[in-house]
This record gives C-alpha cells, structure tokens and sequence, in this order.
C-alpha cells in the first residue's frame, strides 16, 4: 500500500537554463523543499509556496505553481475536503493550522461603501488641512469638565477622569502575538515601530522579553490563562493590561506552544521549563462569571496603581450581551477578535467553522452599549481580519475606536501567508525559533516597514475622512449613516445598522 | 464607576473612606471594619512605602486583594478576620498570615513569598503559581493547586491539612502539591474526582490513598519511596511549625506520590497541515 494518498499542493519548476547552481534556494527554504547534488532538486510535497526561494534566487529561475492534477469535479467534495480525509486516515490526528479562516465566506466589509460630499457640503483636503486621527484608548467619564489654561484656551480639570487612557496617535494597533509563537526580532520590530508610530504592540500571552522593557510605554502586557511570564513587574511594564479570554481564530479552546518552540530564551520570558509544552487551559480558571472576570480585573488594577485592563474575547454568538458584562465588570476596553483573525496555531476545524465577522460583532456590541448608555466606559478594539485602511475606515465607521492588525504586520514583515507557522520552520524568519531563520529579520528593517505600512494607511483614512467632509476620526466614530451596504440581506442591514444603497 | 472618595458612600456594603491607622515602630495596625478594599490595599501600601515592615489588619471581613501584587522581601502582613478573595495574587516576595479563614484565589499567580491560612480556604488557590509557599490548616475547596507551575529556582509549594474537593492539582505544570487530610470537617475521602487532570509537571503528595477513578488519565500512582520523603520533609516541617502539629503525626500515614506520566500530554494529538 502507498504510505500516503495526498498529493503535493503545489509544483516546484527549476529552469535549469538560467540557474546558476548556487545553492541559495537550498539555504534559504526552512520547509527543507531542496537537495543539492550537482543542482538543486525540488521536492514537491514539501513546499509550502511561500515564496522566500522565488524572491531571493539572484538568476530568477524558480516557478511555484499550483499542482495542476485533475480531481473529478465535485462541489461537495472539494479537493481539500478529500485530501483532509486522507490525511486523518493516515494519522488520526486533529488537523493543526497556522494563520486565519481561508474559506470562502462573505466579507462583510467588501460589501459595504463609505460616503464622501458632494457640492453642497464640502469635502477636506487632508494635505493641506488639519485631520485627527490621535484616539484615547480607555474608560471615558460620563461627563468631563475643562478649566483656562491661563492662555487664553482650555484643558480638562484636573480629576476629569481621563488621565488613565492611553494617547495612541492613529486607531491602529499591533495585535497580541506572543514570543514564542514568533520570534524575538519579530517583537523587537513591532515594539520599534509602535514606539516611532506613537501606538501600542502587544506580547500576547507569551511574558516580555527583557530587550523589550524600553518600550514599556508602547506595550500591552497580556494575561492569559496560562498565566505565563506575570508577575508584579511584568503588569507594571505595560501601558495597559489586556485579559485573553479568547482569540477568534480559535474561539472557545485554549493554546499550546508545543516543547520544540521552547528554548532557552523562550522558557526564560514564559517562565516555564525548556522543552516541556507549554499549555494554555481553554478557560481561565478564575473566571467562571462576569464577577469573576471583575474580580480579576480589579486585581489587575490593584496591582498596577489602575492602569487602564482590556479583555480580549472572540466574536461570537451573543457577543452583545457579552461584551455589556465585560464593560460593567470594568474593563477600560473591550478587544473584539472576529473569526477570520489569525493565529500561530489552530485545529483547523476550530479555526475554519466557530465564531461570527467581527464587522457584526462592532455593530451589535457598540449597538448594545449605546442602548445601555454605557458607551462610554470602554473602548471598542476591533480585529479578526483588518486588511486595509477600507476595513479600517468601516469599522470605525460601525462603531469601533481602533483596529488590531496582525496578519498584515506579518504579510509587512514577509509573510505570504502560507499557513505553516505552528511547523516552527517559517522560512521568512517569522513564526520560528530555529537561529538560522529568526535572524533573517532585521528588526530596524522590520520597524520601517510597520512604521510605512501604518504610515500609509493613516493616510488613506485622513484621505477618506476628507472625502467625507469630517477632520477627525471621532467623526466618523459609529457614524453608521456614512456607511452603505451592496447586496447584503435586510435583516444583515438591520443588525448593521446599514443602509441599502440608493437610501 | 471611578470609585470616589466620598466619606459614607457605600459599596457592597463598606463605606470608602481611609481606614484608622496606628504605628507602632515598624508595625503598622489598620483597622479595616467596614472599609471598602480598596482603601484598605491603599493604607497597606502607603504604609510599607513608608517604611514599615509589619501591616496589622483588625476586623477584616472579605476585603479583597489583600497583599496582591506587593513586591519585597522582609515584609509581612499579619490578617485577623476572615481574608477576601484573591489574596496575595501576583505577590512577589512578602509573608501573608491569616489569623481566620480564606476565600477564593489565595496565591493566584503567585510568584514569592508566604501565606499562611490557620483556617480554612476557598476553590482555586495558587492558580498558576511559579513560585513561594501557601499553608493552609485546614480544608480547601475545588480546583485547588491548578496549572502551578515552576521555573528553574522557583518551585512553589503547597500544603493543606485538610481535605480537598475536585481538581486537585488539574493541569499541573510544576511545584509540589501536598495534602494531609488531618485538619477536617469534610466528611468522606481525603480528596475529590479529576486529581491531577492534563497534569504534565510537578508532584503531588496524599497523605493517605487516592484511587485510581480519582485521578486523571495523566497520572501516575506510586507508593511515596524514601527519596520522595525526603523531598517532602521541609515541606512538611513548615507545615508543622507554622501550626504547631507533630511531625511525627504527620508521618504517622504513608504517603501516596502522584507524577505526570508525560511532559507532552498533548504531543501526539496533532497532524500537520
């Protein structure tokens, strides 16, 4: 019998004419695709088409092509649905992937279309005209009051109640990825850029890594259910804290940073013991309620002098309701992680099928706050498939305060997303820690690209908020009016709080 | 709500105002009767930033938090009353005594220091915990010991002389986890259903025996050998002189050792994709 059924995914073409036998494929695949006896021989199944081989051939001479094969046509048996069978045939093993829900399923935001002036209410031209974009991530009061400064303006008074928000100057974040599911140049990268962008990165629930303690002010210091890497220090190195209670890629079950990724300098900032796995329970066990979820976010605070807490849930079916419980248990913001957002490592089937778009999750949880008149008291984060300054624009538009972007710092960092980053073996230098390949990213490379790429879609939102004739991003803060949506149905239009085109 | 300072508003029933303090030297004594936690956690603080080594708490009933995320060694913060939950959570360093009974949460993420509970304690002690030692007299709760865990010199320790309900030591990644069943009004075995489940590090000593069908799947049940003995003897004697018990009463019953069978519970679940 044949030890495996399943074909390679993709074809390798070598045009042997060009190739100057280098050996630079061989060097640079971390899928181990190449063996080199005279020229470099290509091993189809092992190639996971990521493209770092392609882009670093100095004579241009590899091709990645989808393996043509014919499989008789089927819709519902797609190729992958048969090829998953074979594979849990062959192991019995439950299917792990890395990055974020590849199906097909609609997307919300491309269904929806944003406004701009015409005529009879001009538009801005944010080049030449002022255009805020700072945010204040945290609790709001219910009411501030502002004094003189002496100089002919105001500033709030002194107890107003919104010194514990933390100033970020463009609604966009860097989302939880911990070291260890990445690597430390790719923290290094992030922290440098959050600091020149004046916004956060966030640890994810992998501890700080000591050369990241410069950039306190510009991290979110996670605490999961795993608990690694907390302590008294480690909640007092963060601008803010952030409770993981659930991630969208993989709503409902917790982590498992298996032992090979724990090296030395992994254990190290996790606090846990070289090559042992590291194991996240799917719930935290002190929380079984929403007063125990207060409970532990008023021990954060206790222990940190009240820096501003967040809590980071999935989007999922009551998410409203949910998100109302996490804003009166005292949360300065609640982190929304819709179900095409990413991961390091998920069971597919976890990642492909639970959870809901996180544009829904925006409208109903903002929706529901408003109606409970407590909009105020926390922050909306929004992530779970963040991949342009459009999605940005629409879910602020729906209700958010900022966005998370993770899949897109990566994809600036070199990802293609090729889904294999729970193997360990990233040959981008990104989701591993074998030396040989985490050193590949230059962290003062890696912190231009974020700044540029954050840069750029800061940009966009100034030119889209100067379309829309507003000069702050507040403006358009849950301004669902500027919104409109293209073939979606009445009852999405109504949870949207969106109207059809032509209305 | 931002909580205000405002003499007689009540929380939850305690009113937040700053609580009476007395110093005595190095000792500090607050009166907590009736104070909201965090005014109580307030004066605790301002009282060992100003240089006091002892914290005295009187008529403590539920205040929360107490001794959570204090950092440094040589303090002490002595409880008489019945302790809220989450004591000691995150602490890193100092020596918690509870003259009275516990709740929920005692050493939560603990990374350093001591707790001493002479009475009884609630579920989830030590969740978490990478380090330092929690004693308690009497009996604990459900969930107890969960996913502690240690890390090269940090090994934290555990004894409750009583008996435990459910999940003792459930997903236990390091440390020692000891329980004595002496000091009881639990009627019935020594410790609940699900001992040590997904444990994948870490020890657990039963004075006593435990069943199979108590124990998770990842366990191993052995007899406590003389190695073991020895390195649960210090454990034992801090036991033993914190709340003044014979130590040859404790011995007095075989000990049963539980280990994790694997490192890597979950390391043949997966196949790539």
């Amino acid at each position: 019998m044949p030890i495996s059924l399943i074909q390679p995914e993709f074809k390798v073409h070598i045009d042997y004419d060009k190739c100057h036998k280098c050996g630079r494929c061989v060097q640079q695949c971390g899928w181990g695709v190449y063996n080199f006896n005279e020229r470099p021989i290509p091993d189809d199944a092992k190639c996971r088409a990521c493209h770092r081989c392609v882009t670093y051939c100095p004579a241009h001479c590899i091709t990645i092509k989808k393996n043509d094969l014919a499989l008789r046509d089927n819709a519902n048996w797609s190729a992958g649905l048969r090829t998953a069978v074979w594979r849990q045939a062959e192991t019995g093993g439950v299917m792990l992937t890395g990055m974020g829900n590849d199906k097909p399923y609609q997307s919300i935001f491309d269904h929806l279309v944003l406004d701009a002036c015409q005529v009879t209410n001009p538009s801005i031209d944010p080049l030449r005209e002022p255009m805020e974009l700072r945010t204040y991530l945290g609790r709001k009061p219910d009411a501030v009051s502002v004094e003189s400064d002496g100089d002919g303006g105001f500033r709030l008074a002194e107890g107003s109640g919104v010194e514990k928000n933390v100033k970020l100057d463009t609604p966009i974040i860097f989302s939880p990825m911990s070291y260890g599911s990445v690597s430390l140049n790719v923290h290094r990268s992030l922290a440098m850029a959050a600091e020149r962008l004046g916004i956060l990165m966030n640890t994810g629930e992998g501890g700080l890594h000591a050369d990241l303690y410069p950039y306190a002010d510009n991290v979110i210091v996670q605490v999961a259910s795993g608990r690694f890497g907390v302590n008294p220090e480690y909640l007092n190195r963060g601008a803010a804290v952030e409770i993981k209670v659930g991630q969208g890629a993989k709503p409902g079950i917790g982590g498992h940073l298996p032992g090979e990724k724990i090296n030395k300098e992994v254990s190290e900032t996790r606090m846990i013991p070289q090559g042992s796995d590291a194991i996240s329970p799917a719930p935290h066990h002190d929380i079984y309620s929403i007063e125990d979820l207060r409970q532990l976010i008023y021990s954060i605070k206790e222990a940190t002098g009240y820096k501003p807490v967040g809590v980071k849930i999935a989007a999922v079916h009551n998410v409203a309701a949910i998100a109302s419980g996490i804003v009166r248990a005292g949360a300065d913001y609640v982190y929304l992680d819709g179900f095409k957002g990413g991961t390091g490592a998920a069971p597919q089937i976890i990642r492909d099928h639970i959870g809901i778009p996180v544009e829904i999750a925006i409208a109903v949880v903002d929706q529901r706050l408003r109606d409970e008149g407590i909009r105020n008291q926390a922050s909306i984060v929004a992530a779970g498939s963040i991949r342009s300054s459009a999605d940005l624009a629409k879910a602020i538009a729906l209700g958010a305060d900022v966005v998370a972007i993770g899949s897109a710092a990566l994809m600036a960092l070199g990802c293609h997303m090729c889904q294999g980053c729970h193997t360990g073996s990233c040959s981008w230098g990104l989701t591993t820690q074998k030396p040989e390949l985490t050193r590949r990213v230059d962290p003062e490379w890696g912190a231009e690209r974020l700044t540029n790429l954050v840069h750029a879609w800061s940009h966009e939102l100034q030119e889209i908020l100067g379309a829309l004739g507003v000069n702050a991003v507040e403006s358009l803060r849950g301004s669902r009016e500027r919104l409109r949506s293209i073939g979606l149905d009445q009852q999405t239009c109504d949870i949207l709080g969106v109207k059809p085109a032509g209305l | 709500m931002a909580a205000v300072k405002e003499a007689g508003t009540p929380i939850e029933g305690y009113i937040q105002v700053d609580p009476e303090v007395t110093r005595d030297g190095d000792v500090v004594t607050i009166d907590c009767r009736g104070i909201y936690y965090k005014h109580v956690n307030e004066a605790v603080r301002s009282a060992f930033a100003e240089g006091a080594t002892t914290v005295r708490l009187t008529n403590v009933n539920g205040q929360r938090y107490i001794g959570t995320g204090i950092s440094g060694k040589g303090l002490r913060i002595e409880v008489e009353g019945t302790a809220g939950q989450d004591l000691a959570m995150f602490m890193d360093g100092p020596t918690v005594e509870i003259f009275g009974n516990a709740q929920d949460g005692v050493g939560n993420t603990m990374n350093a220091g001591t707790v001493v509970v002479h009475g009884d304690a609630g579920d989830v002690l030590g969740y978490g915990m990478r380090g330092g030692t929690v004693l308690v007299r009497g009996d604990v709760g459900y969930r107890v010991g969960i996913h502690m865990k240690a890390y090269e010199g940090h090994v934290p320790v555990m004894v409750c002389g009583g008996k435990a309900r459910d999940f003792f030591g459930e997903y236990m990644a390091g440390g020692m986890l000891v329980l004595l069943g002496m000091d009881t009004r639990i009627e019935g075995p020594l410790v609940g259903g699900y001992v040590g489940t997904g444990m994948h590090g870490g020890v657990i000593y039963l004075r006593g025996e435990v069943e199979p069908w108590q124990c998770g799947k990842e366990v191993g049940i052995f007899p406590a050998d003389e190695a073991d003995m020895k390195q649960l003897r210090p454990a034992l004697e801090r036991y033993c002189e914190a709340f003044g018990v014979e130590l040859a009463e404790v011995l007095s019953v075989p000990f049963t050792k539980l280990v994790p069978i694997s490192h890597r519970p979950y390391g043949k679940l997966y196949t790539y994709v």
